[in-house]
């Protein structure tokens, strides 16, 4: 019972915050809204059990992600959005699309809804676990990932910094 | 023993010679050109001399070479080969002998000309084919020479192609030709279909048992009928003659070896060839005989009133191969080839004669415009005499005794008749008359021409030049009308004498040649005289004198008649002209026998091509739907462009829309 | 005890939104963090699959989806950056160079 109303709650926020997204116009009342549904997400992960990805979540989406957008529309000084109309495409066929889809998917689920229920902490993820996991069967894309990481950093900074900064840097250096 | 005659060699060696010029010809100096050419030719008519000498030693007559399998189709079997009897031995020396004077001449005829070492690799490529068609062992490779020869005698009608009137003659030769080869194929297909060969030995040995079709039908008639349609058409007569007065637009020595000594000569040696056939189809040598005298009469009136002179000389050929298919019809194959036999001596030095003259006169060929060249130039007009008297069958020449035999066979034969001697009889006094007025109009009188007077010739002066587009008028070289060189007046020489004495060996001809058609006398007695045995021709010796007397007595009258026309009252002709303006205006105009086929064939073919086949279906339909299509895919990406707008929230539309469908495909067939 | 359909259709709410967000809005910013909605609509049913059948698999999945996004996010907004110097506009409408 509990857990259901917890379930609830969370869940309420995660939709509030989703469709205060689309709705807003500045964007920085978008990214605070995305926080909100990150958190309520946290809390649904401990719902099911997996606190380590609940602080993952907490710490690395919400924490620096999220951090980082903000950060971004303030360096670009973001604005109100105007009103352009680029493309009929997308509210002609993409919305009607999407929505047909996400009608399909709603009605399979409750057709075939089967009388399987979670628990609360059905499967507990402790780090421990997750940790042997990471480390024995799945190495090979941890370190993967982690070669990712070191390549998306130097893009990134390839890409962001202004023009003429290494010709500066190399006269410099 | 059988010796090896390397027979092979004698067409091979023309053959390498055109190779050599044509290839390699353009870099040679005209002498060395000259050198190959005649060597060629020479080398071919000594191996026939040899090979002449050496087959009188064969017992059984004939001499068979085989080299390679050519076609094999079920029991089918047709091979490369040469085949040597009597006639194809005379034909060979004729054609070889013929060709290497002609060669000679065109040494000197051709030597200011441009493309100088084409001309003699066409000449050589000419000897070649005809050479194959008369050693061949059966009809196909006869074939293979019968369309070469065809094909040389358009690149040289034509040789002079950027003349628009020479290369229509050429191409004119060459689908009239391809008419009649029409029918020579038929004609194959008939024999292969019943027959299952087409070599000469087994094909004929299969038809010999066969016994003559006196109801007038049947496959053998047919089959002969189909011959004689290819016959007419390289032989020149009724339908198919159109094509050979427009090839005198060809340089003249052509027109002396091709149009007048050997190729028209080839429906005759073939029709001879396949006499065999021809004895058991009395109807289609009927037809035969018909058509030769017709088209010898048709052909004998045009050439009185035609004004160029080579125009003559080509109607003069059309007519004396009329008269050789008359021979054929009427089974005197022997006569029919005798006068091959001198007709090519006599019309070939005639035609070299004319080019000889023409050279004189800087390209004159108008012979309202000659006259009086008796004195300047005296070797051309002592051997053009020869031809001319030869021709009209004034004995002691050649031309008496060849046209009087096939005059007594055409009256005395099982199959001839008192009508076609008539007809020959008329037409050779029209001969006589036609070629003595050449005669008269170009050698004696006054000049009437103008060329002392100016080296460019005003226009409308010589109404054809005689085919030098880059010398026209100037070939008077500026020092007076001479006579020609020594390396064209030998040959024509040679022709004179032969012309003289070719005649003298009429029994001796007859003789050799009667192995061949030993047989022809035989089914032509069972046919006439069903009882007797004997052949009618051997009696009438006395008829025979009588004839002749009366053939001689028509040469002189047509001789008289044109002294009096042209010599004695010039002013007679024009009278007789503006008298009968209907009939001499259509025998000027040709009976007006090109403007009917043009009208009749050549202008519903061409409109026809042009409206349904190339604007309809060529332009409306082919390349409609090409373009159609690349329209078709031009619009198609022109549409599709519209996607590729570069916002790009369309595109996250297109991606949604797509996942959607494909959510919805999963979904579709999970339920199932 | 929630049945597990419960956390798939507030799975595919999130990502339906996100899709929609992307669909809809013109800034470039906003489009990014629809993109990490959708993102995380999907991790949110890694979870509650791994729980159903007991695998945690589902989880260590998630932590890579994690990682992958922020590196995802880091060098998008770089590029946003860079194009914003160009074209002085964060409006994506304003950016279509490769039309045809």
């Amino acid at each position: 019972m509990l857990h259901l109303l917890l379930f609830l709650v969370f869940g309420c926020a995660c939709g509030a915050g989703a469709i205060n997204l689309l709705v807003q116009r500045h964007p920085i009342n978008s990214a605070l809204s995305l926080v909100v549904v990150m958190g309520s997400l946290a809390g649904e992960y401990l719902l099911l059990g997996a606190e380590f990805v609940a602080a993952i979540q907490v710490i690395v989406y919400a924490g620096a992600i999220m951090v980082l957008f903000v950060f971004v529309i303030m360096l670009l000084n973001a604005g109100e959005e105007e009103r352009t109309s680029g493309s009929r495409v997308a509210l002609v066929l993409g919305v009607p699309g999407m929505l047909i889809g996400a009608v399909l998917v709603a009605w399979l689920l409750v057709e075939r809804s089967s009388t399987v229920t979670v628990a609360a902490g059905a499967l507990p993820g402790d780090p421990q676990t997750i940790g042997w996991l990471l480390f024995h069967d799945y190495l090979l894309p941890f370190e993967v990932t982690s070669i990712l990481v070191l390549i998306a950093i130097m893009g990134a900074v390839a890409l962001a910094s202004p023009p003429g900064m290494d010709a500066s840097a190399k006269k410099e250096g | 023993m059988t010796p090896n005659f390397h027979l092979w060699l004698i067409p091979v060696l023309p053959l390498l010679g055109a190779a050599v010029n044509g290839l390699f010809g353009k870099r040679f100096s005209r002498t060395l050109v000259s050198i190959v050419g005649l060597s060629s030719s020479a080398a071919a008519f000594a191996l026939g001399l040899w090979v002449a000498t050496e087959f009188p030693s064969l017992a059984s007559g004939l001499y068979r070479e085989t080299f390679a399998p050519w076609l094999r189709a079920g029991d089918f079997r047709v091979d490369f080969g040469f085949y040597l009897d009597h006639l194809s031995l005379v034909m060979l020396l004729i054609v070889s002998g013929v060709g290497f004077l002609i060669h000679l001449y065109s040494v000197g005829y051709m030597w200011e000309e441009g493309g100088y070492y084409r001309f003699f690799s066409y000449l050589n490529l000419f000897l070649f084919f005809m050479l194959t068609l008369v050693l061949a062992s059966n009809y196909l490779v006869m074939f293979i020479g019968w369309e070469g020869v065809g094909l040389a005698s358009y690149l040289l009608i034509g040789f002079w192609f950027t003349r628009d009137i020479a290369a229509s003659a050429g191409k004119k030769a060459f689908i009239v030709n391809r008419v009649g080869d029409f029918g020579f194929l038929i004609a194959l297909f008939l024999l292969i279909k019943h027959f299952g060969s087409l070599d000469f030995v087994s094909l004929f040995a299969s038809i010999r048992p066969l016994g003559p079709e006196t109801q007038g039908s049947g496959l053998l008639t047919s089959i002969a009928l189909l011959l004689m349609v290819g016959a007419c058409g390289k032989s020149a007569q009724i339908p198919l003659y159109v094509w050979l007065p427009d090839a005198m637009e060809g340089p003249t020595p052509v027109s002396a070896l091709i149009h007048a000594a050997t190729m028209v000569t080839a429906g005759i040696y073939m029709i001879a060839r396949s006499h065999v056939i021809f004895d058991r189809a009395p109807a289609a040598g009927m037809i035969v005989a018909i058509l030769g005298t017709l088209t010898a009469f048709f052909a004998a009136t045009i050439g009185i009133t035609q004004t160029d002179i080579k125009k003559v000389l080509a109607y003069s050929t059309i007519s004396q191969l009329g008269y050789m298919f008359l021979a054929c019809g009427v089974a005197a194959y022997t006569a029919g080839i005798f006068h091959l036999m001198t007709h090519a001596f006599f019309k070939g030095l005639l035609f070299l004669a004319a080019g000889s003259v023409m050279h004189a006169l800087g390209g004159e060929q108008d012979m309202r415009n000659m006259g009086g060249l008796r004195t300047k130039i005296p070797g051309t007009f002592w051997t053009m005499t020869a031809g001319t008297f030869a021709i009209a069958g004034i004995p002691p020449l050649a031309g008496f005794f060849s046209k009087d035999e096939i005059l007594w066979q055409a009256y005395a034969s099982p199959r001839g008749s008192w009508v076609y001697w008539l007809l020959g009889l008329i037409t050779a006094f029209m001969t006589s008359f036609y070629m003595f007025r050449l005669w008269f109009l170009t050698f004696f009188g006054g000049y009437r021409g103008s060329l002392a007077e100016a080296h460019a010739q005003p226009a409308g002066l010589s109404p054809a030049s005689h085919g030098h587009p880059q010398t026209a008028g100037s070939g008077s070289h500026g020092h007076g009308i001479h006579d020609s060189p020594k390396v064209m007046l030998v040959p024509m020489i040679i022709l004179a004498v032969l012309s003289f004495v070719g005649g003298w060996v009429n029994h001796s001809f007859e003789n050799f040649l009667a192995p061949v058609f030993r047989d022809s006398g035989s089914t032509l007695a069972a046919e006439a005289h069903p009882a007797s045995g004997e052949s009618p021709a051997e009696e009438g010796g006395g008829k025979e004198s009588l004839l002749m007397v009366i053939s001689v007595a028509a040469a002189l009258s047509g001789l008289y008649l044109a002294w009096l026309l042209y010599c004695r009252r010039p002013e007679l002709p024009n009278e007789i002209a503006q008298g009968m303006r209907g009939l001499y205006q259509t025998v000027l105009n040709k009976y007006y026998v090109d403007e009917l086929y043009a009208n009749l064939f050549v202008k519903p073919l061409v409109d026809g091509s042009t409206k349904l086949l190339w604007h309809g279906i060529d332009q409306n339909v082919i390349d409609a739907g090409v373009d159609a299509s690349a329209d078709a895919a031009r619009h198609v990406s022109d549409t599709m462009r519209h996607m590729q707008s570069g916002n790009v929230r369309s595109y996250a539309g297109w991606v949604a829309f797509g996942a959607a469908g494909v959510i919805a495909y999963m979904i579709w067939i999970g339920v199932r | 005890m929630v049945p597990l359909s419960c956390y798939l259709v507030l799975s595919g709410i999130l990502f339906a939104c996100g899709v929609t967000g992307f669909l809809i809005k013109r800034n470039i910013i906003t489009i990014f963090m629809s993109i990490e909605l959708m993102l995380n609509g999907v991790n949110l049913s890694f979870v509650a699959f791994a729980a159903q059948w007991k695998a945690l698999s589902g989880q260590v999945f998630v932590f890579f989806v994690m990682v992958v996004a922020a590196a995802e996010a880091a060098v998008g907004l770089a590029i946003i950056i860079a194009v914003f110097r160009t074209r002085k506009t964060l409006n994506v409408d304003y950016v279509n160079l490769l039309k045809l």
